[in-house]
């Protein structure tokens, strides 16, 4: 437990270590400066006070050495606490393969979460310890961010684009999560709880609750024939539109002559901007999605489409409802 | 006293109005930057009432937006940005350099008319509605979901960049082209440096805030998108274009301070300053640098890895040239024979508080720390020490010392001494506690707050009663002295700057015949005038350039 007057939150994150290691290295540099320069200028003061008022100083100039010393030496050690912060923001930045996918929103003044079985929360994110957690997040009006001071992770949750964050929990227990960019009247209470839970508490949890039609890749299916996508995204390819089994996370080939992952990013912008990356060997043709789904409807689409790999949809959901579950 | 001098020389109001005397519209500015800065202030002081509880104290969290809102907008553009420019440096660059005025003395009045036209549009919005996007008008909040008084705010803030850049205009061609028979480059005061410094960034940044303002407006007005993703605009590009002005807008804040602390120590060190030419050059260094850094404001937008790795080292770049001048600011003091009048005791204060403000800035400019620490209290301690505890400080430091020059009279020392430690300890007490707030993880702009952060929120609003009655103190005793002050004499300190050749106040020509320079600056060893004692024989030119 911490003291009543703590200097840092809970580590309850596989970057909070890194991050507070970081902290304490760059505090100590700091502080070393802060100490020597304010003990010279205390020094100087009383050592070389002025004894009678028509005392001058004496003149000197200045010092080459000096100058190309206190340049070189500050500059190394920024140097390395560059180095050191971009090894921990590459590791931040680099999500693992192997993660569990969590949908985030957005919007004045609330958060609305997605968990992979469709159970929605609302202010609310359950995770596992020790599973590595992918958060995508959407907004439906203005910039939010979203972050976890105990997991020293932070993200803005942009419109228009799919922001992701990832982390390991490595602690079990309730910690806040906030909106920490200014998003308007209630941006204060736009805020919530994540609650790390043992792997079979957090299984338990997602299972104690039952409700079909919560179910993304279902309700996603059922939008991708309401919108008419299966006119021309025929699953065998003979489509006036690529099929789309198996493209989640592959490499498309683009008319332009290049590639890009499909990702959830690329997945989202083809659905609502489908000009912007046109696949190699089909024309132009799709109408854009924009302003016609909502974020969750977009959500429902991309796990449905993610759900075709190259092999049978699912068509029958494996049955959650509103969660009642442990808080 | 002189019999006659620009404060004598016509009556009337329509002699001030009118005038083009740069050192009376250096005092227009002075009362209109105060105004907004005790408005501001005012905001602030709401601020940290209403933050002494968890839930919060005083008003509603839209009022409590309003607030912060309107703080960084008075504040930032309506004081911090011309305070040191547009008083100091209007009233001293052309003595400092030996000219009768400015280039362009009318323009320099229209520079005061156009902050004047900017100031109304934005106290309209202050008062018909107010403003919660925040002072960084973030959009689609700013352009589309807001319901406060955006549209005249930010055509305040567009047109009050004009002054800016006039002003920056009136100082650039004024140094090149004014200067005193032997008033060489090198022989240039530090302060005309940083002057210089930053009007280049006045006039390479401010059109661009000005644009990005104007397609915001647009975007709000007549539903052009711009920023709007649902437009088909991009949020992020606004924060492009915003920083690009906005980070450098800080050097704006702080460069004129440094350059006023570049005068004060040697003055009261009574030597030469250590490493001119460093200083000098990091004033040009930081000014052209700080336009490389500004997507260090953006690290958790989702910028590309590549993008926040170039901007955090461009980000430790620029803190070299500062980290130098405060090692040749500290190395001054050594040998030297220093009194404790008060513009010293702020110079001091200046190097304490910007040294931490300054090495804060290596945890922010840190990719793997920022990622924690962005947009919490650690941000908005950081960014007050700089601008506060630097450039509050330089500013008010440096009324204190040309105070004498500007009224002809001398202020309280006691009392200003008082203030001068009243204000570096309320300060401290005010802004570090929230340095660890901010690492605890709380968000900034929050109106309400959990509970377990109140004990550190109460110290932050402690510390800002005993600041704000450092600031009211030097207001009373400073307007008190103007008419029951002792008189100054032409240099009371003394100093080796032309503006202490001439008479307290000036004449409205500044002086009676064109001075000519034949003294490197701060060189007390070669000044018989001064009447001080001199030791040892008088020394050969600088040791560094």
């Amino acid at each position: 437990m911490q003291s009543d007057l703590p200097l840092y939150p809970d580590q309850a994150s596989n970057f909070a270590p890194n991050v507070d290691a970081l902290m304490i290295y760059i505090t100590a540099i700091c502080a070393f400066f802060a100490v020597a320069i304010t003990a010279a200028v205390i020094y100087f003061f009383f050592k070389y006070r002025r004894k009678d008022p028509s005392d001058v100083g004496v003149a000197i100039h200045g010092d080459m050495r000096l100058e190309t010393a206190w340049i070189v030496v500050p500059l190394l050690l920024a140097l390395s606490m560059f180095g050191w912060g971009a090894v921990v923001y590459v590791d931040y930045r680099r999500v693992p393969m192997d993660t569990l996918d969590i949908y985030v929103i957005g919007k004045q003044w609330m958060w609305k979460v997605q968990q992979p079985t469709g159970l929605r929360e609302i202010n609310e994110l359950h995770v596992p310890v020790g599973r590595n957690v992918k958060l995508i997040l959407a907004s439906e009006d203005v910039i939010h961010d979203f972050s976890v001071p105990a997991f020293r992770v932070k993200m803005d949750v942009v419109p228009g684009h799919y922001n992701t964050m990832w982390f390991r929990p490595t602690k079990a227990g309730r910690y806040h999560f906030f909106c920490q960019q200014y998003c308007g009247t209630n941006h204060a209470i736009m805020g919530g709880w994540v609650t790390v839970m043992e792997p079979m508490d957090y299984a338990a949890w997602l299972s104690g609750s039952s409700d079909a039609t919560a179910n993304p890749v279902v309700a996603g299916e059922k939008l991708f024939v309401e919108k008419a996508c299966t006119t021309c995204h025929l699953s065998n390819g003979t489509g006036r539109a690529p099929s789309l089994n198996g493209v989640y996370g592959a490499q498309v080939l683009l008319a332009d002559g290049s590639t890009v992952t499909a990702d959830d990013a690329y997945i989202r912008e083809s659905i609502l901007q489908p000009q912007a990356k046109i696949v190699a060997g089909y024309q132009p043709l799709m109408p854009s999605f924009q302003g016609q789904l909502t974020e969750e409807q977009i959500i429902d689409l991309s796990e449905y489409i993610k759900s075709l790999q190259s092999q049978p949809a699912p068509t029958t959901g494996s049955g959650v409802a509103p969660a009642t579950g442990k808080k | 006293m002189p019999r006659e001098h620009y404060l004598n020389a016509t009556y009337g109001i329509r002699s001030w109005l009118l005038t083009t005397d740069h050192k009376r519209i250096a005092l227009l500015y002075l009362a209109s930057v105060t105004f907004f800065f005790f408005i501001g202030g005012t905001f602030a002081t709401m601020i940290r009432i209403h933050l002494l509880t968890p839930k919060g104290l005083l008003v509603t969290p839209e009022t409590y937006n309003k607030l912060f809102t309107m703080h960084g907008v008075a504040m930032i553009f309506f004081f911090l940005i011309p305070s040191i420019p547009a008083v100091l440096g209007n009233f001293l660059l052309p003595i400092m350099i030996g000219a009768k005025d400015l280039a362009f003395p009318k323009i320099n009045l229209l520079s005061w008319y156009i902050y004047l036209i900017g100031g109304s549009f934005v106290l309209y919005s202050f008062s018909t509605g107010g403003l919660d996007t925040g002072w960084t008008f973030y959009t689609p909040l700013s352009s589309v979901y807001s319901n406060s008084a955006v549209t005249p705010a930010v055509l305040g803030v567009f047109i009050n960049g004009f002054s800016s850049i006039l002003t920056g205009l009136n100082f650039i061609v004024t140094v090149h082209t004014m200067r005193a028979p032997g008033m060489t480059w090198f022989r240039l005061p530090l302060f005309v440096w940083a002057q210089y410094a930053t009007s280049i960034i006045f006039i390479l940044g401010t059109p661009v805030i000005a644009i990005t303002l104007l397609l915001a407006g647009m975007e709000r007005m007549f539903h052009l998108g711009f920023f709007n993703p649902q437009l088909g605009g991009d949020p992020i590009l606004f924060q492009h274009l915003f920083w690009f002005y906005s980070h450098p807008a800080v050097y704006i804040m702080i460069l004129p301070a440094m350059g006023v602390i570049s005068e004060i120590i040697p003055t009261f060190a009574r030597r030469p300053i250590f490493g001119y030419s460093f200083i000098a050059g990091s004033s040009i260094a930081i000014a052209v640098i700080g336009f490389f850094v500004w997507a260090h404001h953006m690290f958790v937008t989702g910028e590309s890895t590549y993008a926040a790795l170039t901007f955090s080292l461009l980000s430790y770049l620029v803190a070299i040239p500062s980290a130098v001048k405060v090692f040749n600011w500290t190395s001054t003091l050594y040998k030297g024979s220093i009194s404790y009048d008060t513009p010293m005791l702020y110079a001091l204060g200046f190097i304490g508080l910007f040294l931490i403000g300054g090495l804060t800035g290596l945890f922010l400019a840190c990719l793997g720390l920022d990622i924690h620490l962005h947009d919490t209290y650690f941000v908005v301690a950081h960014f007050h020490y700089i601008m506060v505890g630097g450039a509050v400080m330089g500013y008010v430091g440096g009324l204190h010392f040309w105070w004498p020059k500007i009224t002809g009279k001398l202020y309280p020392e006691f009392l200003a001494r008082v203030a001068a430690i009243t204000l570096f300890l309320g300060f401290n007490l005010t802004f570090f506690p929230q340095f660890i707030l901010g690492y605890l993880g709380m968000p900034r702009r929050y109106s309400s707050y959990p509970p377990e952060f109140q004990v550190l929120n109460v110290m932050s609003t402690a510390g800002a009663s005993i600041l704000a009655l450092g600031y009211l103190l030097p207001m009373v005793y400073l307007i008190w002295s103007m008419r029951y002050g002792a008189v100054a004499g032409p240099n009371p300190w003394p100093a080796t700057g032309l503006e202490w050749q001439t008479a307290s106040p000036p004449i409205t020509e500044n002086f009676e015949v064109t001075p000519e320079v034949t003294w490197e600056p701060y060189d007390y060893e070669n000044r018989p005038d001064l009447g001080l004692a001199i030791h040892g024989a008088p020394s050969p030119a600088h040791g560094d350039d």
